[in-house]
């Protein structure tokens, strides 16, 4: 063959480092974050914009008001319940791609008491409702988990199909049965009674205080609890957890029941707290976008409460820059993509390192 | 013919470095045209890692590979190829769902072929050197020497002249191994250089024109077969005069502990993996399983753990009959189960989690509540640091960030201070240094002479020997007999796990 | 039989961006990326394919462009999984919400520029995307119609799928490529350059992605830009990848059936009673199914490439 192909070692290679300890790999992140926002900036500057002024219209618009505030809160909620399910199940390396139809799923079981037992007291009425969201989403994640443990149908596919089939579900109820039959032209569900709205602390639904509690409570069952340490077992290695007397198959069950669960609360939270009615946007993307907030924290849910925070002051502040600076609100999602691309990247070099040819090619 | 002189690789001064593990140490090896050359050394000696360099998997942080007398930088197996050479891996390289042909043509520069023209020339390359194949036949649907035969031929269609195997009798029947090495000869009477990978010392001599010892990723020695014996071998390889000298203390008292009756078990692709199985343990004696890999050691240890389920037979533990009990209350009765398989970490330890963590894999479940308590697991992991010492930065430093013989004391470790009274361990010596391995053996006797019951399952004869009290030989899958370490011979137990009845 | 005709002359048009979307995301997954993000690389053809259209008046720049833009997105996802290893599906799911929100943003601030506040593509594009007009042929009965009457985007889809099929099951190339997405190590093994390999199928799947993106703002919204154009077809895409069994040329049958799922319910009479949820759903719901059956059949039929969604380290040990 041709001689020049011999010298071919590549100009880099990549080879595996020691592993960095946790302060540098923080720091790592940490860089990347800032350059996430540096490439924002570069890309706002393009369009003829000031990035100063964006960041900052964004920043304070988020917060410039007690409103405001408020606002974004309610954005961060949903972000943060959503992020705490999926954690769940990604940190047993189960690719639940479907936080958007668990939270529907549990949207539409709270909705029916919601709709037809709104008479029950108030208190009761909530507490069915938030059950029902639960085992609705339960449920629904259920069904991908016993096919993963049955036949190892590919989980990520099979969640993505389920959020569609939710989606569609809701639909159906909108145009169907749980029609509102006061709607003049297109169709939607009544809007609940007073009865069902979720309480307020600060202004804001409760959700906000549901949101910091599982928070805590998912921290402490994945760190503390039993079934938190047979989760990442099997994360690991599902052999060595068998191994040990685990019941994987249990374990999986389980853990998706409960990563359903929540997202099924959200949905629950979400129609009680946020919409006063089952809509088809009840999710919004919002199932998709937890995954990012989860990864983006390496499944810590402390992170999570904070990160989900970030993104409801992204969320919230370019609705403001829209208004005032008459930029698309989607530069948030443009930004979000942005971070995540950096941080994705980032995370190579904590484990492995690139190695430039020595000079000279073969020596 | 001239070439037979001439000098196909040369490799000075090879360096390799995994993380913090030297696995190839300044290696130098020379194999020329006309000759096989044995490539020997324990598992663990860097043997395939100094072949992987040679057929352009890894990179060398250090030294040089010449080919026919020029520095070559072998950037890719591609590279590799374009210089004639072909390896053939110990974990076959083949895509399951195509079929022979598409395997062997597959990553070659010609043209696609029509799928009449490819099997005739597949059919041709096989009459060539008397392999017989079916060149339609779906990979996944092929025994294991099929599956060797299709790597010999993708070798062979890509015109190589310098052949690397590792380790490819490990999977093979005696006859097969022959066949194959008749193969080996008739290409060395072609010209090839031939470097095979073995630590089977007959196959060594059976073959091979000249040996390069490996150890602790060091080249020791290179001498020509004619002029060396098996014990001459030996020494060169583990690095001291044969007798390895391992405490072996008299049992005190046996008793039966576990009975296993015509136990009958079947992998889930439906071959069988053990077929009537008999045999006893008894406390106080080491109990040592020989046999060539995948004869059924593996099976024997899930089933024995609880994670196979039987199809026949059965293990008396204490009069009460273990299989078809959960690997939790197997556990709960005091027997212990550890396996290093091949990559050291995949089953009994956890590799991303702490020392702390990994101490709490079997016994999580003890106390009550739904908490785990950490305290008592810390306190084990800080004993286990002291009294083996066990090389980490911390309690809760992930094992796999540990070297092998840590993580393997780690494993050891645990399963001893569960306290059981049937510890059965396969390969605990995998891919340690004499030193570590020494402590490893020590651990075992210790629990011996406590009264446990130890299984030991090995690759090494010359350890099996001298450690245990009695051997149990398998042959694919069934008992070939059970014979006393102190009066069997080395030879015995060879034939035995060839196959052969022998008198004992 | 008119209203029949019709009907299949629908589900063709309906089924031409699933068509592209599909494609491309089976010559990534041949080679062992899942990539959430065709929906994201499909709005960015969508956008980048109307702008270049909007500017030049010309389609062929139309779809370079389009082509181009799904690349790059797809070149964002490459660089993550193929060299940095990151994981697939949060890889994926980011370009995802990168892409579409890139492309509405970017819309709206074409929109904001323009004076009249809203943009509409030239005619002379829209000439070009007429549906073509072969002399004799187009005017047979029922054949004429049926084969010959369409828009240039669904010729250059049918084009790319046989295109691709033969690309993937004839070539040496395709054998190669397969490999990489079955075994990579076999494939490395057998001096097969996976990385490379894995870049040429990626980006060419995110460049025909793109395409099928544009298709979505340039046709079906009649030329005129809307915000969310793609509306999530390129999920349906995904899904039509396990329909189709990973073969380009079965994906065209597979968006004919999924395109006529989608214009059902116009030519299925409202008397029938079937709610409209249940024809968008059943996209999704056959998909499951498939999904499940062929999980459960493992050795026989399923032919998910066995690397799918786990990146490649040759080193790894």
């Amino acid at each position: 063959m041709s001689q020049t192909k011999l010298h071919s070692e590549p100009l880099l290679r990549v080879v595996k480092r020691a592993e960095r300890p946790a302060g540098q790999a923080a720091a790592l992140r940490a860089v990347a974050v800032v350059l996430s926002i540096v490439a924002g900036g570069v890309f706002l500057l393009a369009l003829g914009q000031n990035p100063l002024a964006v960041y900052g219209t964004m920043l304070s618009g988020a917060f410039r008001s007690a409103m405001a505030i408020q606002g974004t809160v309610r954005y961060a909620i949903p972000l943060c319940i959503s992020a705490l399910a999926v954690t769940l199940a990604f940190k047993m390396k189960f690719w639940n791609i479907g936080g958007e139809g668990q939270l529907i799923m549990g949207a539409v079981f709270a909705s029916y008491f919601a709709l037809y037992h709104a008479n029950l007291p108030h208190v009761v009425l909530l507490v069915i409702m938030a059950l029902a969201g639960a085992l609705g989403g339960g449920l629904w994640a259920l069904i991908p988990a016993v096919c993963k443990v049955r036949w190892g149908t590919n989980e990520t596919l099979f969640t993505l199909m389920l959020n569609y089939i939710a989606l569609y579900i809701v639909q159906y109820l909108r145009d169907g049965p749980w029609r509102d039959p006061e709607s003049a032209g297109f169709s939607k569900v009544a809007r609940f009674d007073k009865n069902v709205a979720l309480d307020k602390l600060f202004g804001v639904h409760i959700g906000w205080v549901i949101a910091l509690v599982l928070t805590v409570v998912i921290w402490v069952y994945l760190r503390r609890t039993k079934q938190g340490y047979e989760i990442a077992v099997v994360g690991e290695s599902q052999d060595t957890a068998r191994y040990a007397g685990i019941p994987v198959r249990r374990v999986v069950l389980r853990t998706m029941f409960l990563s359903g669960a929540v997202a099924g609360l959200c949905g629950m939270v979400q129609v009680a707290g946020q919409d006063m009615t089952l809509s088809i946007g009840v999710a919004g993307g919002v199932g998709f976008t937890a995954i990012i907030v989860a990864w983006l924290c390496q499944l810590h849910p402390g992170m999570i409460a904070l990160v989900s925070l970030c993104f409801g002051v992204m969320e919230k502040g370019s609705g403001v820059v829209q208004s005032d600076l008459g930029l698309s609100a989607d530069c948030a999602d443009v930004l979000q993509g942005v971070i995540l691309f950096f941080i994705l990247a980032s995370e190579f070099f904590v484990r492995y390192a690139f190695v430039a040819r020595k000079k000279g090619g073969a020596r | 013919m001239e070439q037979t002189v001439q000098t196909a690789i040369r490799c000075r001064g090879i360096t390799k470095r995994f993380g913090e593990v030297v696995a190839n140490d300044g290696i130098e090896l020379e194999v020329r045209y006309g000759e096989v050359l044995a490539l020997l050394g324990e598992n663990g000696s860097g043997k395939t890692t100094l072949m992987n360099m040679i057929s352009g998997i890894y990179h060398p942080d250090e030294g040089v590979i010449e080919v026919d007398g020029a520095p070559a930088a072998i950037g890719s197996p591609a590279d590799a190829q374009a210089l004639g050479i072909g390896m053939i891996h110990q974990h076959f390289k083949l895509v399951e769902p195509f079929s022979a042909m598409d395997n062997i043509v597959l990553g070659t520069k010609e043209k696609r072929l029509p799928a009449k023209a490819l099997r005739r020339k597949v059919l041709e390359l096989c009459e060539t050197y008397g392999l017989t194949i079916e060149p339609e036949k779906p990979v996944r649907e092929m025994s294991v020497s099929e599956k060797q035969t299709v790597e010999i031929l993708k070798v062979l269609y890509r015109g190589a002249r310098i052949l690397i195997l590792d380790e490819p009798t490990a999977v093979l029947t005696p006859q097969e191994t022959d066949k194959l090495f008749a193969i080996l000869r008739q290409m060395r009477a072609k010209g090839c250089a031939i470097i095979i990978i073995t630590h089977k010392l007959n196959e060594v001599l059976a073959i091979s024109d000249r040996v390069t010892i490996l150890r602790r990723g060091r080249s020791v020695d290179t001498v020509e077969t004619a002029g060396v014996d098996a014990a001459r071998l030996t020494e060169l390889m583990v690095g001291r005069k044969v007798s390895l000298s391992i405490r072996r203390p008299e049992p005190k008292d046996p008793q039966t502990i576990l009975k296993v009756v015509d136990l009958g078990v079947t992998r889930p692709d439906g071959s069988a993996a053990l077929t009537d199985v008999n045999f006893t343990i008894r406390t106080g004696e080491i109990l040592g399983v020989a046999g060539v890999a995948g004869s059924g050691q593996k099976e024997l240890c899930e089933v024995l753990a609880g994670l196979l389920p039987a199809q026949k037979g059965a293990a008396l533990y204490h009069k009460e009959n273990i299989l078809g009990k959960s690997p939790a209350e197997i556990i709960n009765l005091g027997i212990s189960m550890s396996f290093v398989p091949e990559d050291r970490l995949g089953m009994g330890l956890v590799a991303g989690m702490g020392m702390t963590d990994n101490m709490l894999l079997k016994s999580y479940r003890e106390g009550k509540g739904p908490f785990v308590d950490r305290a008592p697991a810390r306190a084990l992991a800080e004993s286990l640091i002291k009294e083996l010492n066990i090389v980490t930065p911390g309690t809760e430093t992930p094992v796999r960030m540990l070297s092998g013989g840590n993580v393997q004391k780690v494993l050891l470790g645990r399963e001893i201070e569960s306290g059981p009274n049937l510890l059965i361990t396969a390969y605990p010596v995998r891919g340690l240094d004499i030193n570590s391995s020494y402590v490893i053996y020590d651990l075992l006797n210790q629990q011996k002479e406590k009264g446990v019951a130890v299984v030991f399952i090995g690759e090494d004869l010359d350890v099996l020997l001298e450690l245990c009290d009695r051997i149990l030989v398998l042959c694919h899958g069934r008992v070939t007999g059970v014979a006393d370490a102190r009066t069997a011979t080395k030879e015995q137990i060879g034939r035995m796990m060839t196959g052969e009845e022998v008198d004992l | 039989m008119d209203l029949f005709l019709k009907f299949l002359v629908a589900a063709v048009a309906a089924g031409t961006p699933l068509l592209f979307g599909t494609v491309g995301e089976i010559l990534t997954e041949k080679v062992g990326h899942l990539n959430l993000g065709v929906e994201g690389m499909m709005a960015l053809g969508a956008c980048a394919g109307f702008m270049a259209g909007y500017a030049t008046d010309n389609l062929l720049l139309a779809w370079l462009a389009a082509f181009a833009a799904g690349l790059g997105g797809a070149l964002i996802y490459a660089v993550l999984t193929v060299t940095f290893m990151a994981n697939q599906n949060v890889a994926g799911l980011t370009l995802t919400i990168f892409g579409v929100g890139l492309s509405n943003f970017f819309g709206i601030y074409m929109l904001g520029k323009s004076e009249s506040g809203s943009l509409k593509l030239p005619e002379a594009v829209t000439a070009q995307m007429r549906s073509v007009d072969i002399p004799v042929l187009s005017d047979l009965p029922v054949v004429g119609p049926l084969l010959f009457q369409y828009n240039p985007f669904v010729y250059l889809g049918i084009a790319v799928a046989l295109v691709c099929a033969w690309y993937l099951f004839r070539t040496k190339t395709g054998l190669n490529v397969q490999a990489i997405g079955e075994n990579p190590g076999a494939a490395d093994a057998a001096s097969i350059d996976v990385t490379r390999w894995k870049y040429v199928n990626i980006l060419l799947g995110g460049g025909i992605c793109g395409i099928g993106g544009a298709y979505c703002s340039m046709i079906i919204n009649g030329g005129v830009w809307l915000s969310d154009s793609v509306g999530g077809l390129g999920w349906i895409a995904v899904a039509l990848v396990i329909f189709a069994a990973w073969k380009p040329h079965m994906a065209i049958w597979g968006s004919l059936v999924f395109g006529a799922l989608r214009v059902l319910e116009y030519y299925v009479p409202q008397s029938m009673g079937i709610p409209a949820a249940l024809y968008k759903m059943l996209p999704f719901l056959m998909t499951a199914l498939v999904l499940v059956i062929s999980s459960m059949r493992r050795s026989a039929g399923s032919r998910i490439p066995g690397s799918l969604g786990v990146n490649y380290f040759r080193e790894e040990r």
